[in-house]
């Protein structure tokens, strides 16, 4: 009975790591997917196995399990290797250009065409 | 007419910053922590596992803190110009033997030469991290208060040691 | 000796080209006949030089003529013969030396198939582009010269990098420049119209094939680039948003507006500055590109060895030739007639939206690559800008030019009504609506995954709609064959994408020969390792045998290999392809246990991607071989009027 107990109790226990290992491989991937190996070309760690990358991805399964958030870790890599270990670039105000840029260039872009097609087709000729 | 310009103008802009783009050096990653303390780290030795190393020791003097592993060529081909330095005698220089195996260390420092006072042994990276190393060699020059005041990354030249590291150590051991 | 031969055949193709570039534009200007009559054999003179050359390097690297520098640090005497002659472009000045060939073959097609244009605007397009070709001798024989001499010589060579030993190598380069360089025709063309005031429909006409090849070539030499890293680079990636690999696919984007903007100008006459400018943009892009690979402002795997010289000659050349052109543009362009009128809904502002469109993606990818630079140079710091800033921001852009793709073939010309194109559409788009709706919320899919499928067909089902709606099917024109092929491509490379991306799935695993796993549904067996002998490496090749759930099985061999001489190691990928899958196995770093780290990878519908891009490549070369292009000048001008009325 006893035996019986402690078998179900211990494979209990493995399914729950073993579940919880998952859910924390998917956390450290998660993570690792939205920082850049440095000494790689163009490859977030979680691609990478460069021993950086491994070295890396095991701090952050290691702070992940001692419960720090994921904006936790990413933060702890920021501050010891720069904004350039984001591989997704950082959206403050250096970065505004970066990123709303694209979206104002074509707001502009459609904008004129608008305004040129319209004034023109009224006119006598279209001329661009 | 005004909008037959912009392309010219947009160019010349782009122009402008190629230009300068030819001056910078896109490779070096620059640190952080240059200007922060420098974490502390306390770590046995490569030489003897019972002897311990700790950064705090190092409060009130200006050091050398080089990261190097015996698999790395880039450390092998300064070792020479770390050699030099630690002869003049005007710094002390520690090792952070990183990622790396103590049997390996022991034989490489007794081949080529020991220019630490003390090297410690950083064997997992966890302390390299800390540091923000992401590819050996590099260099730390830490002042008297702990912060860092100077990162390079790379084999070290005699050059950089004559124009860069010396004056630097001057400054702040004056400072 | 053959060193210093090619290096004389070099000297005297500047001089012709120098010739060519000179009296024929004179004499267009003056109207002298014997000079614009100088410029097709000087075209085919400077050709001869620029092929000997070309012949006495490869023959450099044949021979393992050591003496000569470059061979010595790209080559080795135990590399393969073919690899060897690959290795001719495997460095900064051999790769120079590829583009100076391939410009010179281009402008000798020009001379050769250009008895049929006006004289005056055949010796200016040959002018100008002896005047690019002059830019790149001068910077060969300046400051990177391939047939310097290494005294003493070396004992033998640095040995092409590992990494470039493969087919690709043979022929991703010479495709991807007939493409770059093959742009310098629209090039060329745009600024002979703006030079001599003949910007028309017919100059349309003559400068559409040119591009449509050049196009159709830019496209298989990015393809041919990002099938070859993905077998090649290990882990199963094929696109990775480097610094070059932008740098081409920035001209693509332009080219596909301008060979649609062709097409209207052609036509209808109208776009005319559009044009005009977009062939100069696409050109200035593909020089932009060979200036940020070789000069050190960014870094990449694909970047050549750098020197400051060399980079400010590139740019000073930059500012020269698209400086140039650009301010001839705001001079000229006021004073190009206008071109026919259109409603603000006709398929003329859907084309121009299109222009819009690929400008702003082509303008974004340029940021996105230089804002580290911008960034550095103002000292605001180092950022990296990587791939999940170009597809964050470039989905919404492409989107609605997938839209557009299916629907602007049925809005007429000139004017549209909404109703009619509604109804004609509306059909269509309800499946295409229902297909995502399904997608998304029955079967799960993710967003983006519904809506990229969705598109997909919205293509699939209005290219085939407008087909089906022709009235005689069979006789279409190739351009329209054309038009379909690459638009269907689109679509296939659309719908692979978007699985691929959408439900990739990849798991590493540390196994010793012997064991075996399961991941994500395929059993892997580690059947055996064993020691291979290549010609200049060592590798450990081991063997898998691969199940499925039908217990179908396949065997996979990946390798890694150790380059001897360059002492690198590599990683041979293996792969599995299918029509609905790709299996993809390759090996880490063995661990001191005996155990190796491998990554698993099932890529769904990855070999679509690779047909889209060969349907998008063959699609251009169809329309380029059109019998409109290849007709006489007088029956052309009766075949333009009733080609209007078509499409």
């Amino acid at each position: 009975m006893v035996s019986r107990w402690r078998v179900a109790v211990l494979l209990l226990w493995a399914a729950i790591a073993s579940a919880d290992d998952a859910a924390l491989e998917r956390r450290v991937t998660h993570v690792a997917e939205q920082l850049r190996c440095l000494v790689c070309q163009n490859q977030s760690i979680a691609d990478s196995h460069a021993q950086l990358a491994l070295d890396l991805k095991r701090e952050t399964r290691l702070q992940l399990s001692q419960g720090k958030s994921e904006q936790q870790v990413i933060d702890f890599m920021v501050q010891r290797y720069g904004d350039f270990v984001l591989y997704r670039p950082p959206f403050k105000a250096a970065t505004w250009i970066l990123w709303l840029g694209p979206f104002a260039l074509l707001a502009a872009g459609v904008a004129t065409l608008l305004y040129q097609l319209q004034r023109r087709a009224g006119s006598g000729e279209y001329e661009q | 007419m005004k909008r037959y310009i912009l392309p010219l103008g947009g160019f010349a802009v782009l122009l402008v910053f190629l230009g300068i783009g030819l001056r910078l050096k896109p490779q070096e990653i620059p640190s952080p922590l240059v200007g922060k303390r420098a974490p502390e780290f306390s770590l046995t030795q490569v030489g003897d596992a019972r002897e311990t190393f700790r950064s705090t020791d190092m409060r009130g003097k200006v050091w050398v803190l080089n990261v190097w592993a015996s698999w790395c060529g880039p450390c092998r081909a300064e070792h020479p110009a770390l050699l030099e330095l630690s002869k003049l005698k005007v710094v002390p220089v520690v090792g952070l033997n990183y990622n790396d195996q103590r049997g390996d260390s022991q034989r490489w420092l007794n081949e080529f030469g020991n220019p630490y006072q003390a090297t410690a042994f950083d064997g997992d990276g966890k302390t390299g991290i800390e540091f923000g190393v992401y590819g050996v060699p590099e260099t730390f020059v830490i002042d008297k208060q702990g912060l860092i005041r100077l990162k390079l990354t790379g084999g070290l030249t005699s050059a950089q040691i004559k124009e860069q590291l010396l004056p630097l150590i001057q400054e702040l051991n004056h400072g | 000796m053959i060193a210093e031969l090619g290096n004389f055949a070099l000297m005297l193709a500047l001089c012709l080209a120098l010739v060519q570039g000179s009296l024929p534009l004179l004499g267009a200007w003056r109207g002298r006949r014997s000079w614009i009559a100088l410029a097709r054999p000087a075209a085919a003179g400077q050709f001869a030089f620029v092929a000997l050359a070309f012949g006495c390097l490869v023959a450099a690297f044949a021979d393992n003529d050591f003496s000569v520098a470059y061979v010595a640090s790209n080559s080795n005497s135990m590399l393969p013969w073919y690899y060897r002659v690959a290795a001719v472009w495997g460095g900064h000045e051999g790769s120079l030396l590829l583009w100076v060939l391939i410009l010179a073959c281009w402008t000798a097609a020009v001379a050769l198939f250009s008895k049929r244009l006006p004289p005056a605007l055949a010796a200016r397009v040959l002018a100008v582009m002896a005047w690019i070709s002059v830019g790149f001798l001068l910077f060969m024989l300046f400051t990177s010269n391939p047939f310097e001499r290494l005294l003493p010589a070396a004992r033998d060579g640095r040995d092409l990098n590992p990494l470039l030993q493969d087919p690709g190598m043979i022929f991703h380069p010479p495709l991807l420049y007939m493409g770059y360089v093959g742009f310098s025709v629209a090039f060329a063309f745009a600024i002979a119209a703006l030079l001599g005031g003949e910007l028309d429909a017919a100059w349309a006409r003559w400068s559409r094939p040119w591009t449509l090849v050049a196009w159709a070539f830019l496209t298989l030499g990015i393809f041919l680039g990002s099938f070859w890293a993905y077998y090649e680079l290990g882990w199963g990636g094929w696109w990775f948003w480097d610094a070059v690999e932008n740098a081409s696919f920035m001209p693509w984007l332009v080219g596909t507006a301008l060979i649609h903007s062709l097409a209207v100008t052609e036509k209808r006459g109208s776009f005319k500055n559009w044009t005009v400018l977009l062939a100069i943009v696409a050109f200035s892009l593909s020089l932009l590109g060979t200036f940020l690979v070789r000069s050190g402002v960014l870094t990449s795997v694909h970047a050549f060895a750098t020197d400051p010289r060399r980079g400010l000659f590139i740019l000073a050349f930059l500012a020269l030739v698209i400086g140039g052109s650009l301010a001839l543009y705001a001079w000229r362009a006021p004073s190009v007639g206008a071109g026919e009128r259109f409603a603000v809904f006709s398929r003329e502002s859907l084309l121009l939206l299109n222009n819009v469109l690929l400008l702003t993606a082509a303008a974004t990818v340029l940021l996105g690559t230089l804002y580290p630079l911008f960034l550095d140079a103002l000292e605001l710091g180092k950022i990296s800008v990587g791939a999940p800033y170009f597809e964050a921001v470039l989905m919404p852009l492409f989107l609605p030019v997938l839209v557009l793709m299916a629907a602007a073939p049925f809005v007429e010309w000139k004017r549209a009504a909404w109703g009619k194109v509604g109804g004609r559409l509306s059909k269509i788009a309800q499946i295409a609506l229902l297909f995502g709706l399904t997608a998304w919320l029955g079967l799960k899919y993710r967003p983006a995954v519904a809506a990229g499928l969705m598109l997909s067909l919205w293509i699939v089902l209005g290219t085939g709609l407008h087909l089906a709606q022709r009235r005689n099917v069979v006789k279409q024109p190739l351009g329209y064959w054309g038009m379909l092929a690459a638009h269907a491509g689109i679509a296939v490379f659309v719908f692979g994408v978007t699985l691929v991306k959408g439900g990739e799935v990849s798991e590493d695993a540390s196994l010793r020969v012997g064991e075996s796993l399961v991941s994500n549904g395929l059993r892997y067996s580690f059947v055996n390792l064993q020691k291979v002998d290549g010609p200049n490496y060592v590798a450990a090749r081991a063997t898998f045998e691969v199940v499925d759930a039908d217990n179908n099985m396949v065997i996979l061999q990946p390798e890694k290999r150790y380059y001897t001489v360059q002492q690198m190691p590599m990683t041979e990928a293996a792969i599995e392809r299918g029509f609905t899958q790709d299996i993809y196995l390759s090996l880490g770093e063995p661990g001191k246990d005996g155990a190796w780290l491998v990554r698993m990878q099932r890529k769904p519908f990855m070999g679509w991607i690779w047909a889209g891009c060969l349907m998008i490549a063959a699609g251009g070369l169809l329309a380029a071989t059109d019998r409109r292009y290849r007709l006489g000048r007088r029956e052309a001008a009766t075949q333009a009027a009733s080609v209007a009325v078509l499409v």
